[in-house]
């Protein structure tokens, strides 16, 4: 069991190889196989990280089952996991499965989509166990490749324009976070992760172009990372490219772009800004809460007037990636539990509400609200499931929606009331836009002459979404199941915060004496 | 002492004597009925004599008093040049031969080229460096213009030649102006002479050579002949214009500005960086509006200079190194590239607009991969060997306090993906179009899948270029 990270890792990059190289022919036989294969091997993957899930140790707070080896220029080939990255590889392999059954009736250039997806998940598993900054930063840009295909091939109209907008954002965010990284190395002398965690980097005021920099450069390499992550988030104001790639995308990329690849921004945050640059997100910290309390009100309000279903749902995962910022910089242990377990929930219910879209988009061909009404009449297990998910996407007690928006509040209560009160309307206003949808959508009567003949959900289609209810009550009624692996990290990380915090506090009061 | 100062320069004598004998052979015997078997010969030749020198090249030997240097850098160079000069050739064969153009001076002419590059990455004087400067422009000049009865090929060529000779004229004065106030051709003695305070004249010397040599390596702001001339010429002739003498002007580029400026860091950095920078964002933003892949890749060749002088901006042992290591890699892809332009073709015709490649991933699948995984390579995104290129010279260029120079490039390289990108759209995303044809060169397909296949298992360890390199910088800059 010496290397279960890297196989677990590569073993979609295998499933992905063996389909490019064995699979011929683009008939409907081998459209099927395409699709076995592919399932096949992320299933496979989910059982493999089940057995990383069965030997991590939740009271172990450094990494663990860590491989390494030497790579060039003194880099090194590192995977290892820890209390903060497991859940999401456990998220990411959980979803895979799913999202390929999703995708189970497309029908143009079926292999290659494939492809796409398996190397995708083995670049997103890639990001969340890399130990290296360049190998992490390997993983994290090559992702944009698969992503971009997807949306640029089998997406929607305007297909084109999105998948241009997504690749060029995101490349333009984390080319700066290379050169912090490459700043990092030579000032650190390493881009081992667990050493530059300990490293303590410049906090010396100097200018840049006339402009004081506070928190000298651990304030610039956080603004560099920021940029990237903030993309990847994507927080306001620059989340303009996420509405655009979610409706262009095809179903599965939209369910793979709001459940994972906007994770990766906020583990960005817990794994490289807080512990690395504390002096940095101290400074910039108050920046990142209200530019969060803003993206929660007023992407709230955006989603209010959409008249496209997936903008909309778009429009409400910025919302909820703003709390997600919040309880990270509100840097306590309630605001990063419920960060993660914020991310975590949000990956299974945001996956389900673009699946929700994707089942009677597959019937109808349009987003449009205004085409639909009346779908309980036809379908009432969509309508039940719609609902549900509806529902822990408003926060409802007793799903996972609510534990984390609730527990980030409270974090955010204890450093910043103002913030917190300014956000938790953001709660109210979630309800409005989602229960509204759904009434549009579902409720009423169907007097549209087109919806007349819509049948309800298939056995496979049920089928995907059983496991995502499942884990939206279970993680809804039990929290404990994921605060309980989390919580020793999140502790550990919030410790050495607040005390590489107290060290630079002593330190420059030594120093104005 | 001459023996020993011959043994230092066979390989370069042994390439001279064989383009003399050839052209003999092929003036008395059928002319260009030889060339085919010219071109073979001369191409294995290359790989003979890379071989050579990589193998047994040892040490640092110096020949005719310091006019001539055979080090670990020169070797370095000396290989990368004949490997790519031998890859174009390989390539060129069935092209030219199927447009008459296949005439037998096309390699003798490349190899006197080549002959040209060596003495220039080996040149330790200002007298030897021009010579093998304008050995290796007159056989460019003439190889440009190779289609004879074709406007644009001998526009091509004229105006390649008027630039060329223009920059060669300021190099010229720049290593008067150098001679003048050093007293000295010898690089060993110019450095000398910079000990202390260098004269104002040495500097205007430096500038002069600096221009000069950012006009071969087509570095912007004298970049202008570089789309013409790629456009112009035919295809196999661009591909070598954008490999083997981008190595050699940039090695040569190193070697005056560390042998002969070495104790003046601080003087030409700042130059180079300016080149840098501007080529990088010229290259970056002229190649968006064109639509022939010719011109294009001539504005991402700008480009990619830009970044290669970033690193021998650095000004250190280690700017160098992620400057051979670049040059290295950015002539990998380039082969690959054009070997994938080489085969663009419409019922035999060549094609150059980018908008005939329409859905091209739907004919040929596995060609349309490759090319995407150069494209990326190309724009440096990971984990393709073109970003490992990047990320050595912006290492470098921090290290030695250039770190605006590093954001400006990764800026410049995220404009510079948006035209390696419509490319993958046009691929992928596009509509229909009128189809290429199917048909391809074997020898073609071969470049294409290994440059691309490079590209994706060099991630592993770059096939152990770093430590080679990293020797061959180390004897440049000590």
């Amino acid at each position: 069991m010496g290397n279960i990270l890297s196989l677990t890792t590569f073993l979609p990059l295998l499933g992905a190889v063996i389909l490019a190289l064995f699979l011929r022919g683009d008939d409907a036989d081998a459209q099927r196989n395409a699709k076995w294969v592919a399932l096949v091997t992320t299933v496979v993957t989910f059982i493999c990280s089940l057995f990383i899930l069965t030997n991590f140790d939740p009271n172990n707070t450094g990494f663990q089952m860590v491989e390494s080896r030497d790579w060039l220029l003194g880099l090194q080939y590192k995977m290892g996991v820890d209390g903060i990255s497991i859940l999401f590889v456990m998220l990411t392999t959980f979803l895979m499965p799913l999202v390929i059954a999703a995708c189970w009736t497309v029908e143009t250039r079926v292999k290659e989509y494939m492809i796409a997806f398996l190397v995708l998940e083995t670049l997103m598993l890639g990001v969340f166990l890399a130990l290296d900054l360049v190998l992490f930063y390997l993983f994290f840009e090559a992702g944009l490749i698969p992503m971009f295909l997807i949306i640029g091939i089998w997406g929607g109209k305007n297909r084109i324009y999105a998948s241009f907008k997504f690749f060029l954002y995101t490349f333009l965010g984390s080319v700066l976070m290379l050169v912090a990284m490459v700043a990092m190395f030579a000032d650190a002398g390493t881009t081992d992760i667990p050493t530059l965690m300990t490293h303590t980097f410049g906090t010396e005021n100097f200018n840049v172009l006339g402009v004081q920099i506070v928190g000298g450069m651990q304030t610039l390499l956080w603004l560099a990372f920021f940029a990237s992550f903030a993309v990847k988030m994507p927080m306001w104001p620059v989340h303009t490219w996420l509405p655009d790639a979610h409706v262009q995308a095809p179903t599965a990329g939209s369910v793979v772009l709001a459940a994972i690849l906007l994770k990766m921004g906020g583990y960005g945050f817990l794994r490289f800004s807080l512990p690395m640059f504390p002096v940095g997100s101290e400074v910039m910290g108050p920046l990142v809460l209200w530019l969060s309390a803003i993206a929660i009100v007023y992407t709230s309000l955006v989603a209010l007037v959409q008249d496209d279903m997936k903008k909309l749902i778009a429009y409400s995962s910025v919302a909820h990636m703003g709390y997600v910022t919040m309880g990270i910089f509100a840097v306590n242990q309630q605001g990063i539990d419920g960060a993660i377990f914020q991310m975590i929930s949000h990956g299974f219910i945001s996956g389900a509400l673009f699946l929700c879209v994707g089942v009677i988009y597959d019937r109808m061909h349009t987003r449009e609200i205004d085409a639909y009404g009346g779908l309980v009449n036809r379908m009432p297990a969509y309508a039940l499931i719609f609902m549900f998910f509806t529902m822990a996407n408003v926060g409802l007690p007793g799903t996972s929606g609510f534990v984390g928006e609730f527990l980030t509040l409270m974090g955010i209560f204890q450093v910043n009331t103002w913030i917190a009160v300014f956000a938790t309307s953001g709660v109210i206003l979630s309800a409005a836009y989602a229960l509204w949808l759904y009434r549009r959508v579902v409720m009423g009567d169907l007097i549209k002459e087109s919806l007349k003949t819509i049948s309800d959900m298939t056995t496979r289609e049920r089928a995907i979404f059983a496991p995502l209810v499942v884990m939206t009550l279970l993680l809804g009624v039990y929290p404990a199941l994921v605060l309980d692996i989390i919580g020793p990290s999140v502790a550990a990380l919030v410790d050495n915060y607040d005390t590489a915090l107290a060290t630079f506090e002593a330190a420059t009061q030594f120093a104005s004496n | 002492m001459i023996g020993a100062d011959i043994q230092i320069l066979m390989p370069e004598i042994v390439l001279a004597v064989y383009a003399m004998g050839a052209l003999l052979a092929a003036v008395y015997t059928t002319k260009d009925g030889m060339a085919p078997l010219l071109t073979w010969a001369t191409s294995g030749l290359f790989v003979l004599m890379a071989v050579w020198i990589g193998i047994n090249g040892q040490g640092t030997n110096i020949a005719f008093g310091g006019m001539f240097v055979d080090d670990g850098f020169a070797r370095f160079a000396k290989v990368v040049i004949l490997l790519s000069a031998a890859a174009v050739l390989l390539m060129s064969e069935s092209y030219m031969q199927r447009r008459g153009l296949l005439r037998f001076e096309y390699p003798i002419l490349v190899a006197l080229a080549v002959v040209g590059m060596m003495v220039m990455v080996s040149a330790g004087d200002l007298m030897a460096l021009y010579m093998g400067l304008e050995l290796q422009s007159l056989a460019l000049y003439v190889v440009a213009s190779l289609r004879r009865d074709s406007v644009k090929s001998t526009e091509a060529g004229l105006k390649y030649f008027v630039l060329g000779a223009l920059s060669s004229g300021l190099l010229l004065y720049g290593a008067s102006l150098t001679y003048g106030f050093a007293g000295t051709t010898l690089f060993a003695g110019i450095i000398e002479a910079t000990a202390d305070e260098p004269s104002l004249g040495l500097l205007f010397g430096l500038v002069f050579l600096i221009a000069g040599f950012a006009f071969k390596v087509s570095a912007a702001p004298f970049h202008m002949w570089t789309p013409d001339v790629y456009e112009g010429s035919p295809t196999p002739v661009t591909a070598f214009f954008a490999t083997a003498p981008k190595v050699a002007a940039m090695a040569l580029f190193a070697r005056v500005v560390h042998d002969a400026f070495g104790g003046i860091v601080g003087d030409w950095q700042q130059i180079v960086a300016f080149l840098a920078v501007v080529s990088m964002f010229l290259g970056a933003i002229a190649a968006i509006g064109q639509k022939d892949i010719k011109r294009l890749m001539a504005y991402s060749s700008i480009a990619h200079m830009g970044f290669a002088l970033m690193g021998l901006a650095a000004g250190t042992a280690f700017g160098v190194q992620a400057m051979l290591i670049y040059m290295a890699i950015y002539v990998t892809m380039n082969i690959g590239t054009f070997a994938f332009i080489l085969s663009m073709e419409r019922d035999g015709r060549p094609v150059t607009n980018i908008e005939s490649l329409k859905m091209y991933s739907k004919r040929q699948p596995l060609r349309a991969l490759a090319m995407l995984v150069l494209l990326f390579s190309l724009a440096g995104v990971p984990p393709m060997v073109g970003f490992f290129g990047k990320f050595y010279v912006l290492r470098a260029a921090y290290d030695g306090g250039l770190a605006w120079l590093a954001v400006a490039g990764v800026i410049a390289s995220v404009i510079g993906a948006f035209y390696y990108l419509r490319i993958v759209y046009f691929m992928y995303f596009g509509e229909e179009g009128e189809a290429l044809d199917g048909k391809i060169n074997p020898v073609l397909w071969g470049f294409l899948m290994g440059s691309a296949a490079v590209m994706l298992i060099g991630v592993v360890n770059l096939f152990g270029i770093e430590p080679i390199a990293a020797a061959a910088a180390a004897t440049l800059v000590n």
